[in-house]
């Protein structure tokens, strides 16, 4: 290939600026030559003869002189059969395969093939003659679960003739499987690999539709109350230590989907590590294979290179979107935008551009609604439907909601599961706000039930900040029920044992049946004598209730903790 | 490559600019003046406008001064000869011995690949209750201490140091206080730990830009350490001081300021340092404590916000003992499954009554009428601050678990406790 090339004539942090000797395109890749090394970054502004470039990589040993080569080529992804189950970095480099070749630490510079050297069996769909185009399946192979499609390249325009089409059989991922040709008489070899421009959103499908479906997380406080769809955005906001990450952990387990993308994005490796290790060992119960067979890691930790982390969310909407066209429905949680956003404002100060709200740029907010914009649910050309469903976290700055990144997400989300520190420092999970949080979305409940147990939510927490004034004593005992009422739905329903093994994961079902038999109290009158009276039935009815949350379904034990329940309270009602 | 420069063309704060070429980003330099020498590293390259950082300071610099270029970036010398020396934020001695050479390492090295770290599993006992019960130290945790000025945040760590079964100790002082170094001295020397601890200090009087090395040299020396098996323990105090020498530096570098003062990077930098937390599968470890000073006791300020944001966990100290609440080491369910089976759920349980308690409290404050339950929850909380949350309280976890049950049925009836049927029948005290 001839590349284009130009002279390093400055550095500052990770900002290199060339001086360009031909010609150049903004956002291209290019790659300053260090010595043997080869780090790459990307044009974000040119002026004059100089181009500015945000490096990828540790920028320390560069000199002024060094030659840089530009691409002509946007940032970019490949796509095929073969992502599933790995672990790639905010560039697409395969970790684990970086591991082997450098050991313990990320040696800057080297880059290796994302999708890896393999067999795949073929079977095409078109045949010669068949006119195509960008988007268009030429054939699928079986990537563990799923039918992967071998698409023309999303971003090829104009319709284009199949010339050849290599029978069914087993071709490794890098063989030419189609030629294709336009009017023009341009010839392109197509393989079962195709590269996508993260910054550019796959289309190629009919039309986005309404998010209609829920996407069940087995977590009753989520479904029940604040549900979210399939192709619906959320954002959980949350001062540290409240639960976010463990959150965005447990829905990546119990989402059912059929693809999981976690985007670690300037977080903590631990974090990461421990899905990398527990995932392999889990079986998703719905397909009984492992759950790293669904899931895909795009990991940016937070002491890697700060511009890789702003790509890493683009590069994982990138694969979600390619899964989607598929068919599938496919989950993004990004954990967290904050740190992206920050990579954002590190750039930005680098640039000198005038700042905005702390210091973020001014695009902030439309970044970040490009980006939640990449989720929906679509029609696809052959008429079945796919879904991007995106979650992300926010770590706002002292756990104040009224910063810009928060307030830009919370304009462009569909729910909103704000988490607090008072639920979390009471040990209280999900530490999800009930009261601020809402949701746009349907449920599997219906509503009108669901807002008859929020309003004692509501009214209970209430008289408890009107108990905090007046005293127990200065309360009546009709609204020291209700408050009694309100604090029972908060520890039995909202609240899950997130160590034990039955109330960690809650079926939509078993949420179904749990939730008739609390309307079922929450709509009773009771016989109380008096606030002690009250306070001890609902402590003894609590403690049913939460070892019958304890019970695996379907057992003796089950039914006879429900009756005794049912009794319990049946008993004292008025 | 070793050309001398005697031309200074601008002097700012605590960055000087040359004209050199050939120069890479990173370097390090050695700057003479008439006073001595000091060491400086390049920050900035434009043209053949070289900016570097004067570790010393600025001030007494002439524009005739001479600079020469090493064409190395910054290093330090990497061997057992480091135990029991002391150093400043140069890496120059800080005791009587000699300068050590040997085996130079760079410092601020790249990032552990995330695919090549384990998950932690060893828990670090200390005999605070508060610690082993509530929130476990775990083997390569990063965890401040958050405080305020005048807690004995020192003495803690110091405790902790002495009590944590490490093989080697890093402390990192960075604005420390004289009398705070010399207290670290002395009780490390008195228990013995002195010979396997290797101490990088900056003193409030020392040059603010040593401040921000201290980090790195402290953990490219652990890291080394841990590379060759051993578990080591680093020290960081104050972790606040460091951000306020990268705010005075970043000001005075005319970059745009993101929240009172800090520089955007705040939290990359501070990150950078404490991932360096780790434990390498088949050889060592690295555990790092540190203390997070809050201005004004206040979490939301940036340092102690972007380092909960970061650490995994963090300890607040406050009127002399670690609060209940706030207080969590995110690492302990790796090992908390393995200690007791009750240890999670009295845990849990505790922490909810306590909190329970703290309630009651304010409304006694507020001079309501106290109920049974609050007369219940006042006797609870008093028991379990004197028994449990006491700093000078020091027995093992299980003695700490039954005592948490002793308490207990003290207080409450069992289904008051909220606790499962089944622990109840197993540990309730007859």
């Amino acid at each position: 290939m001839d590349y284009k090339t130009g002279r390093v004539a400055g550095v500052n942090g990770n900002l290199v600026k060339v001086k360009f000797d031909d010609t150049v395109i903004k956002n291209e890749v290019g790659y300053i030559l260090v010595g043997e090394e080869t780090l790459k970054g990307e044009v974000i502004r040119i002026t004059g003869e100089v181009a500015d470039l945000q490096i990828y990589e540790d920028t320390s040993g560069i000199k002024v002189g060094d030659e840089v080569k530009f691409t002509g080529e946007l940032l970019s992804v490949e796509l095929g059969p073969g992502l599933l189950t790995q672990v790639f970095d905010g560039l697409q480099n395969p970790l684990p395969q970086l591991a082997e070749k450098c050991g313990f630490f990320l040696q800057r510079g080297v880059y290796l093939d994302p999708i890896p050297n393999k067999d795949w069996e073929f079977t095409p769909c078109v045949k010669k003659g068949d006119e195509v185009s960008g988007g268009d399946a030429v054939g699928s192979v079986q990537e563990l679960l799923f039918t992967h499609k071998i698409f023309v390249p999303f971003t090829l325009p104009g319709i284009w003739t199949v010339e050849s089409i290599v029978e069914k059989g087993v071709y490794s991922v890098r063989d030419t499987v189609a030629v294709i040709s336009n009017d023009k008489g341009e010839k392109k070899e197509l393989s079962m690999i195709i590269t996508q421009p993260v910054k550019v959103p796959i289309k190629c499908y009919e039309e986005r539709v309404r998010p209609d479906e829920p996407m069940v997380t087995k977590i009753r406080l989520i479904d029940t109350f604040l549900p979210v769809a399939k192709g619906g955005t959320y954002c959980i906001p949350g001062p540290f230590g409240a639960g976010k990450t463990v959150l965005q952990h447990l829905t990546s387990k119990n989402a059912d989907v059929d693809v999981v993308i976690i985007a670690a994005c300037g977080e903590r490796a631990g974090e990461v590590v421990e899905t990398l290790k527990e995932f392999p060992e889990l079986i998703d119960p719905k397909t009984g294979r492992s759950l790293m067979e669904r899931t895909i890691i795009i990991c940016n930790t937070s002491s890697m290179p700060v511009a890789a982390r702003e790509a890493s969310v683009y590069t994982a909407v990138t694969m979600a979107e390619y899964y989607r066209n598929m068919g599938l429905d496919v989950l993004l949680l990004a954990d967290s935008t904050s740190r992206w956003a920050q990579a954002m404002r590190e750039m930005s100060g680098r640039l000198e551009e005038i700042p905005g709200d702390e210091a973020f740029p001014a695009y902030l907010e439309s970044r970040i609604a490009e980006f939640y914009e990449r989720a929906g649910k679509v029609r696809l050309r052959d008429g079945s439907y796919g879904s991007v469903t995106i979650g992300g976290t926010v770590s706002p700055a002292g756990g104040n909601f009224e910063e810009p990144v928060t307030q830009a997400t919370l304009k462009v989300v569909g729910a909103f599961h704000g988490l607090s520190r008072e639920r979390s420092d009471a040990r209280k999970y999900p530490a999800i706000d009930p009261l601020d949080s809402w949701s746009t979305y349907e449920g599997v409940i219906d509503k009108k039930d669901v807002d008859y147990a929020y309003s004692f939510v509501r009214r209970g927490s209430e008289v408890g900040q009107m108990m905090k004034v007046v005293g127990e004593e200065g309360t009546t005992l009709e609204d020291y029920i209700v408050y009694q009422k309100g604090e029972f739905v908060d520890s039995c329903y909202f609240q899950q044992n997130s160590f034990d093994p039955v109330d960690a994961t809650v079926t939509i079902e078993r949420q179904k049946h749990v939730f008739s038999v609390l309307l079922d109290i929450l709509s009773s009158d009771y016989q109380l004598k008096d606030k002690k009276d009250a306070r001890n039935f609902f402590n003894q009815l609590r403690q049913r209730f939460l070892d019958w949350n304890g019970t695996p379904e379907n057992t003796p034990e089950y039914e006879k903790g429900e009756k005794e329940i049912r009794s319990f309270f049946e008993e004292r009602k008025r | 490559m070793q050309k001398v420069y005697t031309k200074i063309e601008s002097i700012v704060g605590n960055v000087i600019t040359v004209k050199a070429d050939g120069v890479r980003s990173g370097d390090l330099a050695e700057v003479t003046t008439k006073t001595g020498k000091s060491y400086a590293n390049v920050i900035k390259l434009d043209g053949e406008l070289v900016s570097l950082q004067v570790f010393s300071g600025a001030s007494g610099i002439s524009t005739g001064d001479s600079v020469r270029f090493l064409g190395v970036p910054m290093r330090v010398s990497f061997s057992d000869n480091l135990l029991g020396r002391v150093f400043d934020g140069a890496g120059k001695p800080r005791d009587n011995g000699p300068e050590l050479e040997d085996n130079m390492i760079p410092i601020g090295g790249p990032s552990v690949n995330p695919a090549r770290r384990i998950v932690p599993k060893n828990m670090i006992r200390t005999g605070i209750p508060m610690i082993d019960v509530f929130n476990t130290l775990v083997e390569s945790q990063k965890l401040p201490i958050f405080s305020i000025s005048g807690e004995p945040y020192n003495q803690l760590l110091a405790r902790i140091a002495m009590q944590a079964e490490v093989d080697i100790i890093v402390l990192g002082g960075m604005g420390l206080k004289y009398d705070d170094y010399l207290f670290f001295r002395d009780t490390l020397n008195k228990s013995g730990a002195l010979s396997r601890t290797v101490m990088f200090i900056h003193t409030a009087a020392d040059p603010t830009v040593e401040c921000t090395l201290v980090p790195d040299l402290s953990l490219a020396v652990a890291e080394q350490f841990a590379l060759q098996g051993k578990k080591v323990l680093v020290l960081l105090t104050d972790m606040t001081n460091y951000a306020d020498a990268l705010k005075e530096m970043a000001i005075t570098m005319d970059q745009v300021p993101s929240n009172r003062g800090y520089p955007g990077d705040l939290y990359s930098q501070l990150a950078a340092r404490y991932e360096k937390a780790v434990d390498f599968e088949g050889a060592g470890s690295v555990t790092i404590l540190g203390v997070t000073t809050m201005p004004g006791d206040d979490v939301t300020h940036p340092v102690p916000d972007n380092t909960g944001y970061i650490t995994e966990g963090q300890y607040y100290l406050k009127h002399g003992h670690i609060e209940p609440f706030g207080s969590l080491s995110r690492l302990k369910q790796n090992v908390n499954k393995d200690t007791r089976d009750d240890h999670r759920a009295l845990m849990d349980g505790m922490i909810k009554l306590y909190a329970s308690y703290k309630d009651s409290l304010e409304k006694k404050s507020m001079g309501f009428l106290m109920s049974d339950w609050d007369e219940k929850l006042l006797k609870y909380g008093e028991m379990f601050e004197k028994q449990l949350m006491d700093l000078s309280v020091n027995i093992p976890l299980e003695e700490a678990l039954d005592t948490g049950w002793k308490i207990l049925s003290q207080c409450f009836s069992p289904e008051e406790t909220l606790l499962k049927s089944d622990l109840i029948a197993k540990y309730w005290p007859k």
